[in-house]
């Protein structure tokens, strides 16, 4: 019968190592991410008042709030958002879904996997020589917004491609087979099981572009721009505008004289945003699976 | 026998990238007949129906030659391709039950032709559920998942589907691969009864099974038609081809 043998303990034994050895690298990993977080808000909590979120900066940076800042990055985020999430997603469908194997879609796809690779601020050079420039948009939060778009939208794809892919080959086949069209297939059963994928990738792009601070510092960021009155389109696309990311970078090392907790504070609103963004993301997930098909 | 021909395939040949897997075959099908086809594993059933309904063309290097028409015309210049799809049910090997309610996997198709009226499809529903012997199993709970069956409901199921776009010409490969003995019997009945008014394309590793239903029995080896006769020939002591006897019997290597 089942008797424990020699190798059977061993087994244990090594199954209770590897398990205790991969805790660890998880520890490893989850250590540093909380000193970091616990820190920066600890630092920046003393100046984390109501008046630091809603008002201008005032005297160089070093005093007042970051009120613009935070409008600009949610202004950056959502536009390059419009721009690369329905671009991405439909190209990706059309790789995956419509293109035939052949060269052009072998580079295509070759394309898209390096253009993930390219530093951002190579991207950002390119925006300011295309939109800025070439263009004509000026320095402008479109200019900029475009540079995040072009930026993601290789990831974007990516990971579109990988949720679509997940579906199983079987499914639309079912649907070939019935004489359902390529697009019937896509929109009635592959879109709706991939879709939690789709959206994860995509939110969690748009958080990365929330940090960036080289391609829009080149293309439409502005160290400093207050926003007077209030109003819902508080910036024009036209113009220029203040984002955390940079504003951190200015207070840190050219505003001579601000407090130290001014910084931090600055820092966590953008770690702030950039959860609440990833928090989004991981909801969607977890409502979508909760539904999942399969 | 009736002589109208259903499906006509001529000097067909299919290949994937360089390598030919069907080497210019031809045969008939009549309406109203059930062919049985058998063959050894590799030789080709699969990617011949495929070839009939043009999913074929899903699969990237996948270049077919010859002629199938079916009614009379040509598969390849058909102006409709799906039109063409709904006229052939099909059913995989293995089930494959659509993330969706049993009820919508049964309407998909015809909703996906255009169909919209809900009374109409809900006697539709249940007349396809019944005809694949799976309406008394769910009809309490047409709205569960059709993925959530076991897998035998779902390729009674599946069959459900390729019954649902009332198609003229019904090919199952190896339907009954995932089904237990006593409901593939249920099946092989159901089939006998919808062989009034439908041809019959059954492709199977059970050799037994083309006995009990096939009126003609087809037998593909590697890509080649060997023998296609009655089945009281194909399975009696001295069919037309030395091999046909072997496989039949079991004692193919
Ligand atoms: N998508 C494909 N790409 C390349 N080769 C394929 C593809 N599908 C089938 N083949 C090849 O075609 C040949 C015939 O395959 P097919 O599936 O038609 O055989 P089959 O008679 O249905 O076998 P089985 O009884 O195992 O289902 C095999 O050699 C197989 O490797
Ligand atoms: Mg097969």
């Amino acid at each position: 019968m089942f008797t424990e043998t020699l190798t059977g303990r061993k087994k244990q034994r090594h199954e209770r190592v590897a398990r205790m050895f991969f805790g660890l690298m998880t520890a490893a990993m989850v250590i540093p991410l909380l000193l970091i977080v616990g820190f920066v808000v600890f630092k920046g909590a003393p100046a984390m008042t109501w008046e630091f979120f809603s008002t201008n900066p005032r005297r160089g940076g070093t005093a007042g709030g970051i009120w613009p800042a935070l409008v600009g990055t949610l202004y950056l985020i959502l536009v390059s958002l419009c721009i690369s999430a329905p671009i991405g997603v439909l190209a990706a469908v059309y790789l995956n879904e419509y293109a035939k194997e052949n060269w052009f879609t072998r580079i295509v796809n070759l394309a898209v996997v390096n253009l993930a690779g390219v530093p951002s601020i190579v991207h950002g050079l390119f925006g300011l020589g295309a939109f800025v420039y070439a263009l004509h948009f000026g320095k402008s939060i479109l200019a900029a917004a475009l540079t995040l778009a072009i930026m993601t939208l290789p990831v974007i794809i990516a990971s579109t491609k990988e949720a679509l892919a997940s579906v199983p080959r079987s499914f639309r086949e079912a649907c070939w087979n019935v004489g359902a069209s390529r697009w019937q297939t896509i929109w009635r059963i592959v879109l709706p099981n991939s879709i939690s994928g789709i959206l994860t990738g995509v939110i969690l792009q748009v958080s990365r572009t929330a940090g960036e601070t080289a391609p829009v510092m080149l293309t439409g960021v502005a160290t400093f721009k207050a926003i007077e009155g209030g109003g819902l389109f508080l910036y024009d696309l036209r113009e220029q505008c203040m984002a955390l990311s940079m504003h951190l970078f200015y207070v840190r090392t050219q505003a001579s004289g601000a407090p130290e907790e001014l910084s931090y504070a600055i820092a966590a609103t953008l770690l702030g945003v950039v959860l609440l963004v990833n928090t989004t993301a991981i909801c969607f997930r977890v409502f979508l699976r909760a539904r999942k098909k399969w | 026998m009736n002589a109208r021909k259903k499906i006509e395939v001529s000097g067909l040949r299919l290949s994937f990238g360089d390598k030919e897997v069907l080497h210019g075959i031809s045969f008939d099908v009549y309406a109203g007949e059930i062919l049985g086809v058998i063959g050894p594993a590799q030789s080709g059933k699969t990617s011949l129906l495929r070839c009939i309904n043009r999913t074929i063309e899903f699969t990237p290097g996948a270049r077919v030659g010859g002629r199938i028409a079916v009614d009379g015309q040509d598969v390849q210049h058909v102006k409709d391709v799906h039109g063409l799809r709904r006229k052939i049910g099909m059913v995989a090997p293995l089930p494959v039950g659509l993330p969706l309610s049993i009820y919508d996997n049964v309407a998909f198709a015809p909703r996906a032709a255009g169909a919209r009226d809900r009374a109409w499809l809900d006697g539709h529903v249940e007349q396809c559920l019944r005809q694949a012997a799976l309406w008394d199993e769910v009809k309490e709970r047409l709205d569960v998942l059709g993925t959530k069956l076991s897998g035998g409901q779902q390729q009674r199921l599946t069959i459900a589907r390729a019954l649902s776009h009332q198609p003229e010409i019904l090919c199952l490969d190896e339907f009954s691969i995932a089904i237990d003995p006593v409901t593939t019997m249920r099946i092989e009945d159901v089939l006998k009864e919808l062989s009034r008014d439908m041809t019959i394309v059954l492709v199977t590793n059970l050799v037994q099974q083309a006995r009990r239903l096939a009126a003609r029995t087809l037998f593909l080896w590697n890509g080649h038609i060997v023998e296609l006769d009655r089945t009281e020939v194909v399975f009696s002591d001295s069919p037309g081809d030395r091999r046909t006897y072997e496989y039949v019997n079991g004692i193919f290597g």
